[in-house]
């Protein structure tokens, strides 16, 4: 990696980490649209309970990961809403950009302008197969 | 809880369904890896990672679209802008990927169809407009920036309805389909908009600093790639129709 792109990369993971961290404390905390559609038809108590209606949650299941420490853009165990969110944001950006990144790195052409022409795996097909989880 | 799940979550299009929409976001994304490989070289491989945590962390930032309803950027056509079709559908997959396992967003047997619409679909719609619009837009910041903005727009409205199409065909509850694509094609309209500005002004503030970085010009450049081949395949709409 050429220096000038390494500073650019870093500027870039500096302003979505700002974005994650700080910006989103301040985000829109209405359902979505899909959320949004999804609950029309229904009515809801305070707890956020179906009371009557037709709707598309209806039939919602539970998340397999809602025990995440991390559950719903949170840390578990910190109670400051505003930390617990921005923590969490910059924890995602730094562990998509490392997996991300990681994969992409992995994965990508070499030999062209790179010079590390290392032992030439062929990993075609290796790198999909955590996308395919479902 | 209020308003932090973003995506599709389990049980609202049943499990037959949800499969069959995992195995084709399966096929997808392998397609997009073999093809990707192509493009990515040691530039743009550290920059898909930056774009993938950039998408990640504008997919947080929920703005206000009606009463009660906000909407957040998908990404598929920023991305598609920077590290081109097969590559952006990979980074928008990896967000969602990381969203689902570490976030519980978007449940776990609904990650095939939420990849379908937002990183095949919604990348695929995306891309078509913005290699259509670059051949007779500026290849300047602008121009990427009108660019951008259009096949935002488009992309998430076309995401939107894939869902409604996975619901028609496997939705657990009795509704009108025709109200259900109203009401999404209506926020997602929105909510495009509101995409649309984010990503104009992304790639103008790329395009400006690291021209070179963006792959839309550098791709559709006339003079830049010496091999000829200016009409690109369509990639995998495979959930699409």
């Amino acid at each position: 990696m050429k220096k000038r792109l390494g500073w650019f990369i870093a500027g870039g993971l500096l302003v979505a980490a700002l974005l994650a961290g700080v910006v989103s404390s301040f985000a829109s905390s209405s359902p979505d649209g899909l959320d949004a559609a999804a609950r029309k038809g229904c009515t809801f108590d305070a707890d956020d309970n179906i009371t009557g209606g037709t709707c598309m949650v209806q039939q919602e299941q539970d998340h397999q990961m809602k025990d995440s420490p991390l559950a719903d853009y949170g840390i578990k165990g910190i109670d400051n809403e505003y930390l617990s969110t921005g923590l969490s944001g910059i924890l995602g950006v730094a562990v998509t950009f490392a997996i991300g990144g990681g994969v992409f790195w992995l994965v990508r052409r070499r030999g062209n302008n790179g010079g590390d022409n290392q032992d030439n795996e062929h990993t075609e097909d290796h790198a999909p197969s955590g996308a395919t989880s479902a | 809880m209020n308003g932090v799940a973003m995506h599709i979550a389990n049980g609202i299009v049943n499990a037959q369904v949800s499969a069959i929409f995992a195995a084709i976001a399966a096929a997808a994304l392998a397609i997009c890896v073999w093809r990707g490989r192509a493009d990515l070289d040691d530039r743009l491989a550290p920059m898909a990672g930056l774009v993938a945590a950039f998408i990640f962390a504008v997919q947080m930032l929920n703005f206000q679209v009606l009463p009660g309803v906000s909407g957040h950027l998908l990404g598929g056509t920023l991305a598609v802008v920077l590290v081109g079709p097969w590559v952006g559908a990979l980074c928008v997959s990896t967000v969602l990927i990381i969203q689902c396992l570490l976030f519980a967003d978007g449940g776990l047997t609904a990650l095939g169809l939420n990849i379908t619409n937002m990183a095949v679909v919604g990348t695929a719609a995306g891309y078509l407009l913005v290699a259509g619009l670059l051949r007779v837009l500026p290849k300047t910041p602008r121009g990427v920036a009108i660019t951008a903005f259009v096949a935002s727009v488009v992309s998430v409205v076309v995401a939107s309805q894939a869902f409604v199409l996975e619901y028609a065909l496997g939705g657990t509850t009795e509704l009108n389909l025709t109200t259900i694509a109203g009401t999404m094609a209506a926020a997602h309209v929105l909510i495009g908009i509101g995409e649309g500005l984010i990503a104009a002004v992304t790639v103008a503030t790329v395009a400006r600093v690291r021209p070179d970085l963006v792959y839309a010009l550098r791709r559709f450049r006339k003079t830049a790639s010496p091999s000829p081949k200016p009409a690109v395949p369509a990639p995998a709409v495979g959930g699409a129709a």
